[in-house]
């Protein structure tokens, strides 16, 4: 028998509408699910249990008064680079440890305003750098198909939580793929939208002009769900673009599938360093696309290659800016010293981890007097070549059919040590954040018992076309299907 | 490209305001090269008349009204600061 912890956001909306099941009753069942698996998966850096009942009593009383907001009740875990008013916020950071926010991002207010409870906030690289999870300050997370091996990240707690059921949706972020490649990692569907798509404000700061909340679920529809409730114009936010918001799940409902959808199919992403059992599952995601009516084109994105070493350059550089705002003096750790100067120097030796030193390191270099010309700006202006490409694809294609990564998930421990493996896990997700565009991963198969993720992208502000693909594509397979045995 | 020198690191680590300690700056002296090294895939793109992208969506002069909005109390601003006194920011002097 299905347990509430399993049921969709969908389905646990219609159970709550009709008054099987209560919001207590559903806030129940997923904690009791945190209880039993959380000490082997470690999703999340703080569970708000009381809070989480209390709301659940509240979101209750509403429905009875006739409230019918689309999340109320359902319970939503939040990545804790996301700030939440009163509950603490760490951003997986030794500096943010004891860190309280006075007020909600604008995604967590809109979370609350549409009824969502929030039950936990998720575990995260420390300031979203990496790509495991491995480089929180707190502990790693597991991935739920393999304890031995990692979620994915930065928003790998998020990620790991929907795949073992800790939690009905979640909230990521994504610079570089931060939400695409652990979802493709645990098997789940992640969602980055169009920069601007959604607001950023309240989101702990990594690359301003790359950084997206966005939507991670067990369904298209879910996903579809909790884009349409974060999505839209926030005069706190001033890169937000001032666009009407489509009604996204109404959409899926009424949608004509793969018929007539032209898909692009990079060659530049099916190279050597491929996983030959990745590149079969996309393969066989194309060829179930078009047996059900679209049509593929194969096309070139030439700048590929420039991605990871571009996005590295233009990442750390806004990192090392954004993060100068660690200082000891308003909020955060402070180390005492003898004078101002030192505190500084003390206060971030102490309180930020290796990862984020590294990437402070070399945005520093590539900002500094002298280089700035050769790698900042030069990185910029390769980020006009590479958005060109994504133009030029997107006059002949609706959408681009691609892997998420380039392998499945790895072994804990495999890449700590060698950052440029590490950074290199990333190749095929950065794109869409250097082009501003949309991009979805959803399970497309397993290797070895372990996800493969088909990652779908679209022209900017092009969610519903992406959203379109990803549920044709979920409605003729089952891999969404498949639950992890948490061993 | 050359392997950044000692001085180089410990220069940029002035400029980032972090204290390393000797084996981070052999550490980063290696894993800050490998990387530099990589990056040179992009120093080699013709990027002649291309302009540089700061931002993917562009936008021109986003305006608001200037209105006055209610916004933290000074208890909530001070709330997590490591010290505070006379409803402020503690921190020792700038100058010595």
């Amino acid at each position: 028998m299905t347990q509430l912890y399993e049921l969709t956001i969908e389905q646990a909306q219609q159970k709550l509408r009709s008054g099987e099941i209560s919001a207590v009753e559903l806030t129940e069942s997923v904690l009791n699910r945190i209880g039993t698996v959380e000490d082997r998966v470690q999703a999340f850096i703080s569970v708000q249990a009381d809070a989480a009942l209390d709301a659940a009593r509240a979101a209750d009383a509403r429905r009875a008064a006739g409230d019918d907001s689309p999340l109320l009740g359902i319970p939503i875990a939040v990545k804790d680079a996301i700030l939440t008013k009163g509950t603490p916020t760490t951003c997986g950071s030794k500096i943010l440890e004891n860190f309280v926010p006075p007020y909600d991002a604008t995604v967590t207010a809109k979370l609350r305003a549409a009824g969502a409870i929030i039950i936990g906030k998720t575990n995260t690289d420390e300031f979203t750098m990496g790509s495991s999870t491995e480089f929180s300050a707190f502990h790693p997370t597991h991935n739920p198909w393999d304890l031995t091996r990692v979620p994915g990240g930065s928003s790998g707690g998020s990620a790991a939580a929907i795949a073992a059921r800790e939690a009905l949706g979640a909230l990521g972020t994504d610079t570089g793929g931060s939400i695409r490649q652990p979802a493709s990692f645990c098997g789940i569907v992640g969602l980055k939208p169009t920069y601007g798509r959604a607001s950023r404000y309240g989101l702990i700061a990594h690359g301003s002009s790359l950084d997206q909340p966005g939507p991670m679920a067990n369904s298209v529809m879910d996903a579809a769900i909790l884009l349409k409730t974060i999505a839209g114009h926030d005069s706190h936010d001033s890169t937000s673009l001032n666009v009407p918001v489509p009604d996204y799940p109404a959409e899926l409902r009424r949608s004509s599938g793969f018929e007539g959808l032209r898909i692009g199919v990079p060659r530049d992403y099916f190279s050597a360093g491929l996983n030959p059992a990745v590149e079969k599952a996309i393969r066989d995601a194309l060829t179930v696309a078009e047996t059900n009516g679209a049509q593929l084109h194969e096309i070139s994105l030439p700048h590929t290659d420039a991605g990871i070493p571009a996005y590295y350059l233009i990442s750390t550089a806004e990192a090392s800016s954004n993060l100068s705002r660690y200082d000891g003096v308003r909020f955060g750790l402070r180390v005492p010293a003898d004078s101002m100067w030192e505190t500084y120097f003390e206060t971030r030796a102490a309180g930020f981890g290796a990862e984020v030193k590294r990437r402070i390191m070399l945005g520093t270099y590539a900002l500094s007097a002298g280089y700035y010309d050769a790698y900042y700006l030069k990185a910029q202006k390769v980020r006009t070549l590479i958005r060109r490409d994504f133009e030029a694809a997107f006059e002949q294609v609706d959408v681009i059919f691609a892997p998420t990564t380039p392998n499945v998930a790895f072994k804990l421990g495999q890449k700590v040590d060698d950052p440029l493996q590490m950074y290199l896990s990333d190749i095929f997700t950065v794109m869409a954040n250097l082009a501003g565009i949309p991009g979805i991963s959803l399970p497309a198969g397993f290797s070895d018992e372990l996800p493969v993720g088909l990652q779908i992208l679209g022209p900017a502000l092009g969610e519903s076309v992406i959203l379109r693909a990803a549920y044709a594509f979920e409605q003729a397979t089952d891999w969404h299907t498949r639950q992890p045995e948490i061993g | 490209m050359s392997k950044l020198s000692k001085a180089e690191v410990e220069n940029i680590a002035q400029l980032a305001r972090l204290k390393l300690m000797p084996e981070e700056t052999a550490l980063f002296q290696e894993q800050l090269s490998a990387i530099l090294d990589y990056a040179e895939a992009v120093r080699q793109l013709d990027t002649t008349d291309i302009p540089p992208t700061t931002s993917a969506i562009p936008l021109v002069n986003v305006m608001r009204p200037d209105e006055q909005h209610t916004g933290l109390s000074t208890a909530e601003a001070l709330a997590n600061a490591p010290d505070t006194t006379d409803n402020s920011f503690r921190v020792k002097p700038i100058l010595p």
